[in-house]
C-alpha cells in the first residue's frame, strides 16, 4: 500500500443550539498525519478541509510540443506547455497513459472523457458507464461544506457538464458568474467571518418543510417500478442535501480567515465561444470558485473550459478549434497545425490561471492549492485523429503534504484509470479496483505519493 | 447505402408509402373520426404494445405554464430548468428518465419559495385563497386546508391524499408562530410543495379498464395529465380534473368532447410549441451565437427571433391556416421582425417591435422551413455553413433516420487546406465523395446540405463563396432538385417525412421510445394521414383516440399497475 493514509474514519461534531434544540453538524475530521504535522487551522484548531476538482479542456495536444523531452522533476516546458511556467512546480504531468476500448467503438470526442471520469469506455453515445469520479469523492467529503460539488462551464452552456451520477443524472454546469454568484453568495449565505451570528428562525421552518415533503412522498414509491424508485431515491438525497445545507445555515459557520467575499454581483456576460469571451468567462467564474472554496462552501467542484469537440472560436476567423484540428495542414517545419495549437496554447494559459488563483489564496499554514488536489485532463490526444492513446493528464496541488508535485510521469502505455484510481484512493473512496476489463486497475501511481 | 439505426418502423412505413406496401393502409377508415359512412368492411385499427406507466420530469415550460394556469400570469416562475438527454430525438423521452440531483434541485427549490411568497403576498393573496383566517397572526387550519387542498389538487393534479393534505396544513400552522403570520406560513407550506415529488414529477398510475378484457389502462387523473401536457404543456384545467374525478374519461364521447374542446382552446398553441420546441431541438438557440466579426448582423436577439420566427410559422401553417404538416416545407408564408429583416434583406417596419406576416415571392430563392434562417443558422459553425451539419439534421430531426458517427481514424489530408486560398464547401468537401471512410455517411448528408449553401453560416443569401460561384444541387433518394426551394419540395414528398412525424409525436405523447410492438399502429396511423393528410389536429386526435394512447402493460407483465378508486390518486397498491 502506497498510499500513506489514515482513512477519516471517525467523524467530529459540532453542535451548537437553536430556540433551545440542539442542532448537530458532521463534519469529517482529517487524519492524524496532518493534524500531527500542525495543518490545522491555527484559529481554531480544526483541521483543513481537503478539496478536490478536475478541469477539462477539449482537443488534446500536439505530442510534438507537449510532451516534455525528459521526465521526473525538472521536466522543460515545450511550446503548449509554456503557460505552465509559473506554476509548473504545482503540477504533476502524465504522458502515454492510454484508454482502451476492449472492442467498443472509439467514439470521437467522448470515448476519452467519459472513460477517465468513470473507469470505462461507453459503448455509444447515450452511455456512461458508471458515475464520474468527482461524484465518488464528493460522498467522501463533501459533506460539511453547503454544496457538495460546483460544476462551471466557461462556455456558457449548460449541457456542457462531465459531471453525472449516471447516464440520466448530470450534475448541471452553472454557465455564468453572475449566477455562480447569487448561488454561492447570495440571500442564504452566511459570512463565517461575521462578528454577530444570528441564525433565522426560518431557516428551521424550510428544513422541516423538506423533512415534511420527503415524508409524504414516500407513498409515492408504493406505485414505481424499480427504476423511476431509483430516481426518487434520488430525488431524497438532493432534498437531503438541501437540508443538511440548512442545517448549516443553523449554525455559526466555523472561521474562515482566508474567505474574502465579493463585494458585488460580477457583470453579466453575454453567450458566445470567442476564446476572449470564454477566458475572460472562466476568469471571472474561477474567481468567485476561489473565494467559495476559501469560504467553505464547497470542497469539490468541475470546471470545463472548452467542451470535447472544442467550438471555440478565434475572432474573425471561419474556424473552429475543432475545424482546425481537421482541415489545418500539419506544419512540416513546425511540426504541427499552428492555429489548432494556439488553441491549446489558450488554454493551458486558463488551467495556469486556475492553479495561480489557488495557489496565490492563502489558507493555514500554506495556499488553497496545497490543501487541494486538481485533475485535468482532455478527450483526445491529437484531435486531428481521435487518438485516445497518449490522452494528456495533469494534477496539481500536495492535498496536504500527500502528492508529490512537478514531476512528469511516463504512463509507458498504461491504462489512464490509473490515475483516477490514485486520485479517489487519496480520498479514501473505497474501491478494492477501478475500471473494467483493460481499464481495471488496482494500482496507484506511486510515483507521485509521498 | 444503409442508414444503420433506422428504425424496422420507419423503414417499413417508407417502403409503404413508396408504394411497396400500400395493402397496409388502403382503404382503411378511421372509425373514431369521421361519421361511418364507407361501405367497404373496414379493419379495426392495430394496438400498439401496452407499455408501463411514466414518471416524467415537468419541463420547464410545463412548470412555467402550470404556474400561469393555476396562479395567472403576474406569477412569474422565473427558472432555467437543467438540460436532460434527448433520447430518440426528443428530451420528453429524456424526461421519463431523468434524475434530479442536487444541482437540478436548488433552482427549482430557490424559485419555488419565490413564487410562494409572491402568491402570498398582500398584493396577491386575496386573489388565491377562499377563505379569511380568523387572525393574521395565528394559525387557521380550517382556513389553510381550503387554499392548500385546491391549490395542491392543481399542482399535484389529483386530489391530496388525506395524509398528504393534513401534512401541508400542519407544516403552514407549524410555521406561524416562527413568522408571526399566518400568510407565511401558508408560503413555507406552499412551497414545499412547489418542490415536492407530486408536483415535480408527472407520475402516472394505471387501473384496470372497465371494457371486458381489455386489461389496464391510465387511471382519470393521469389520462388527464397525459391529454394535457400534450395538448396544452400545461397541467389540467378545472373542467378536465372533473372529468377525470367523475370517471366520464372513460367514455370515448367524452374523450372525444375534452379533445375537441382543447383543440379550440387557445392553450393549444402551447402544446404545438412545446412539441416543436422539442421535435426541432430549439433548446440549442439558447446558446447559439456567431463570430462577431463574420456576421455582425446577428445578435443573440437575432437567434431568438429566428427560432420565433420557426414557431410562428409552424403554428400559423398547422393551426391558422389548417396546413398540411408536409406543406411547411414549401409553404412560402412566414413572419418577419425587424431585426431579422437585417439578416433577410427585406423591409421591415425598423420602428416596429412585433411581428408582421411576409410571404416569400414565387421567385423568392426562400420558401419552406428548411429556408428559414433559424434552421440555416442553427446547423451551421459560429464562422461559416456547414453542409454536413445541415444534411445530419434533415436526416436525424426531420427524417429519424441515424447518421453514423463518423470513423476516428480519418485521413484528413484531403480536407487540408491553407488558410490564405479559402475553398466553397462543395470543393472542400470534394474528399468526402472520394475518401472510402468518409462516403457512406456524407452521401446521407451532404448532398442534402449542399442544396443550401446559398445561405452563409447565418442563414444569410449568398450567390457566391469565396469568389466562386455556389452550385447548390443535390439529390434525396435519388431525387436530384437544383436549389434549396427544390430539396423542400422534395423533402416535403419524401416518406420518411411522414414517418417520422408520426413516430415523434407519438413518442412525445406517450413520453417513450415507439418499440417494435408499436409498429403496426403507427403504420396503421402512416398509412391513414397519407390518405386524409397530416393536418396537425388529426394526427393528435388519431393518437389520442387510439386504444393504444392510454393502455398500460397487465399487471403480469409489468410490477406497477394497480387499482384505482377513480377519487384518489394515490389509492394504488403495488403489485410487485
Amino acid at each position: 500500500m502506497l498510499i500513506k493514509t489514515e482513512r477519516p474514519s471517525r467523524r467530529q461534531v459540532l453542535r451548537g443550539v437553536l430556540n433551545g434544540a440542539a442542532v448537530a453538524v458532521s463534519l469529517p475530521l482529517l487524519n492524524a498525519f496532518l493534524d500531527g504535522n500542525g495543518t490545522a487551522m491555527a484559529e481554531t484548531g480544526k483541521p483543513l478541509p481537503m478539496r478536490f476538482g478536475t478541469w477539462f479542456w477539449g482537443l488534446g495536444v500536439d505530442d510534438n510540443v507537449f510532451v516534455p523531452k525528459t521526465t521526473g522533476a525538472g521536466f522543460d516546458l515545450p511550446k503548449q506547455l509554456e503557460a505552465l511556467a509559473e506554476v509548473r512546480q504545482h503540477v504533476n504531468l502524465f504522458t502515454n497513459f492510454n484508454i482502451f476500448n476492449d472492442g467498443r467503438p472509439n467514439l470521437c470526442h467522448y470515448s476519452g472523457w467519459v472513460a477517465l471520469r468513470c473507469g470505462s469506455a461507453p459503448s455509444t453515445r447515450q452511455s456512461k458507464p458508471g458515475q464520474s469520479l468527482d461524484c465518488a469523492i464528493s460522498d467522501r467529503i463533501g459533506s460539511g461544506s453547503r454544496f457538495s460539488t460546483l460544476n462551471l462551464a466557461a462556455t456558457g452552456r449548460p449541457r456542457d457538464s462531465l459531471s453525472f451520477r449516471d447516464a440520466d443524472s448530470m450534475n448541471p454546469a452553472e454557465i455564468s458568474a453572475l449566477e455562480l454568484y447569487q448561488k454561492v453568495f447570495g440571500a442564504d449565505f452566511v459570512n463565517p467571518n461575521s462578528a454577530s451570528f444570528t441564525p433565522d428562525p426560518k431557516v428551521m421552518v424550510r428544513k422541516s418543510v423538506l423533512s415534511s415533503i420527503t415524508e409524504q412522498s414516500k407513498a409515492l414509491e408504493q406505485t414505481l417500478g424499480a427504476a423511476d424508485r431509483a430516481r426518487l431515491d434520488q430525488y431524497y438525497t438532493s432534498v437531503r442535501e438541501l437540508e443538511n445545507r440548512l442545517a448549516m445555515q443553523l449554525e455559526r459557520p466555523p472561521a474562515a480567515p482566508n474567505c474574502k467575499v465579493p463585494g458585488k454581483a460580477p457583470a453579466d456576460m453575454p453567450i458566445g465561444l470567442d476564446v476572449e469571451r470564454v477566458a475572460a468567462r472562466h476568469k471571472a467564474m474561477v474567481d468567485l470558485l476561489v473565494m467559495a472554496l476559501s469560504c467553505n462552501q464547497t470542497k469539490v467542484f468541475n470546471v470545463l473550459y472548452s467542451d470535447s469537440g472544442s467550438s471555440l472560436t478565434r475572432n474573425g476567423q471561419e474556424k473552429t478549434h475543432h475545424g482546425y484540428t481537421h482541415e489545418e495542414a500539419m506544419d512540416s517545419a513546425l511540426g504541427y497545425q499552428p492555429n489548432a495549437s494556439w488553441f491549446v496554447g489558450r488554454a493551458m494559459e486558463s488551467w495556469a490561471y486556475l492553479i495561480k488563483a489557488m495557489a496565490e489564496t492563502p489558507e493555514g499554514d500554506g495556499s488553497l492549492l496545497d490543501h487541494s488536489l486538481l485533475y485535468a485532463h482532455s478527450d483526445c490526444n491529437l484531435a486531428k485523429t481521435h487518438s485516445i492513446a497518449g490522452i494528456p493528464m495533469f494534477t496539481a496541488g500536495k492535498l496536504n503534504g500527500r502528492v508529490k508535485t512537478g514531476l512528469h510521469i511516463d504512463g509507458k502505455a498504461e491504462a489512464g484509470t490509473r490515475l483516477g484510481y490514485t486520485l479517489q484512493r487519496l480520498f479514501d473512496v473505497p474501491l478494492a479496483s477501478w475500471g473494467t476489463q483493460s481499464m481495471e486497475t488496482a494500482r496507484e501511481l506511486g510515483e507521485i505519493l509521498v | 447505402m444503409t442508414l444503420s439505426h433506422f428504425t424496422s418502423f420507419a423503414r417499413k412505413a417508407a417502403l409503404a408509402a413508396a408504394g411497396a406496401a400500400l395493402l397496409l393502409g388502403s382503404g382503411l377508415n378511421t372509425p373514431w373520426l369521421a361519421p361511418a359512412t364507407a361501405s367497404a368492411p373496414r379493419a379495426a385499427p392495430p394496438v400498439a404494445a401496452p407499455a408501463l406507466p411514466t414518471m416524467r420530469l415537468l419541463t420547464q415550460s410545463q412548470y412555467a405554464n402550470t404556474i400561469a394556469d393555476v396562479f395567472g400570469p403576474d406569477i412569474v416562475a422565473k427558472v432555467r430548468f437543467a438540460p436532460v438527454n434527448r433520447t430518440d430525438g426528443l428530451l420528453a423521452i429524456g424526461a421519463a428518465r431523468a434524475g434530479l440531483t442536487p444541482g437540478v434541485l436548488d433552482p427549482l427549490d430557490a424559485t419555488a419559495r419565490s413564487m410562494a411568497r409572491q402568491i402570498l403576498d398582500p398584493g396577491h393573496r386575496a386573489l388565491f385563497l377562499p377563505c379569511r383566517p380568523q387572525a393574521a397572526n395565528q394559525r387557521d387550519d380550517a382556513c389553510a386546508r381550503a387554499f392548500l387542498s385546491g391549490v395542491g389538487r392543481r399542482l399535484y393534479r389529483r386530489a391530496m391524499t388525506e395524509a398528504e393534505l393534513s401534512a401541508a396544513v400542519e407544516m403552514a400552522g407549524r410555521a406561524v408562530a416562527p413568522t408571526g403570520d399566518f400568510y407565511s406560513g401558508l408560503a413555507f407550506s406552499l412551497g414545499g410543495m412547489l418542490v415536492s415529488p407530486q408536483f415535480l414529477f408527472i407520475t402516472e398510475t394505471a387501473t384496470r379498464s372497465l371494457g371486458a378484457g381489455e386489461g389496464m389502462v391510465l387511471d382519470g387523473y393521469s389520462k388527464a395529465s397525459r391529454l394535457s401536457f400534450l395538448l396544452w404543456d400545461s397541467a389540467p384545467d378545472e373542467e378536465l380534473m372533473r372529468a377525470a374525478e367523475s370517471g366520464k374519461l372513460e367514455s370515448q364521447a367524452e374523450l372525444r368532447r375534452q379533445v375537441v374542446r382543447m383543440l379550440a382552446s387557445p392553450k393549444y398553441e402551447r402544446g404545438l410549441r412545446a412539441f416543436f420546441s422539442d421535435y426541432l431541438d430549439l433548446e440549442a438557440f439558447d446558446t447559439l451565437s456567431k463570430d462577431g466579426e463574420i456576421y455582425p448582423a446577428f445578435s443573440l436577439k437575432v437567434a431568438q427571433e429566428a427560432r420565433e420566427q420557426i414557431l410562428r410559422t409552424v403554428t400559423d401553417h398547422l393551426m391558422a391556416r389548417k396546413g398540411d404538416y408536409r406543406d411547411l416545407f414549401t409553404t412560402r408564408h412566414t413572419f418577419m421582425s425587424s431585426d431579422l429583416g437585417a439578416i433577410y434583406k427585406v423591409p421591415v417596419n425598423r420602428g416596429s417591435q412585433g411581428w408582421e406576416p411576409y410571404t416569400f415571392a414565387p421567385d423568392d430563392p426562400r420558401g419552406g422551413l428548411l429556408t428559414l434562417v433559424g434552421f440555416l443558422a442553427q446547423n451551421s459553425h459560429p464562422g461559416r455553413s456547414s453542409p454536413t451539419r445541415r444534411g445530419r439534421a434533415l436526416r436525424e430531426i426531420l427524417l429519424c433516420q441515424k447518421v453514423p458517427d463518423p470513423p476516428p481514424n480519418v485521413d484528413f489530408s484531403g480536407f487540408e487546406e491553407p488558410s490564405a486560398r479559402l475553398m466553397p464547401a462543395r470543393q472542400r468537401l470534394a474528399a468526402h465523395s472520394t475518401v472510402p471512410t468518409c462516403r457512406g455517411c456524407h452521401a446521407l448528408t451532404d448532398p442534402m446540405g449542399l442544396a443550401l449553401e446559398n445561405f452563409d453560416g447565418a442563414g444569410q443569401w449568398r450567390k457566391t463563396e469565396h469568389g466562386m460561384t455556389i452550385d447548390a444541387s443535390g439529390s434525396l433518394s435519388q431525387v436530384k432538385f437544383d436549389d434549396a426551394v427544390d430539396l423542400g419540395r422534395t423533402v416535403r414528398d419524401e416518406p420518411a417525412l411522414r414517418s417520422c412525424i408520426v413516430e415523434r409525436l407519438y413518442g412525445y405523447s406517450t413520453g417513450r421510445s415507439a418499440t417494435a410492438g408499436d409498429g403496426p399502429f403507427l403504420e396503421y396511423l402512416v398509412s391513414d394521414l397519407d390518405r386524409r393528410g397530416y393536418r396537425f389536429d388529426d394526427m393528435l386526435t388519431s393518437i389520442i383516440l387510439s386504444k393504444s394512447f392510454f393502455a398500460i402493460a397487465s399487471a403480469g407483465k409489468v410490477p406497477v399497475v394497480a387499482s384505482n378508486s377513480g377519487k384518489d390518486g394515490n389509492s394504488h397498491a403495488d403489485q410487485n
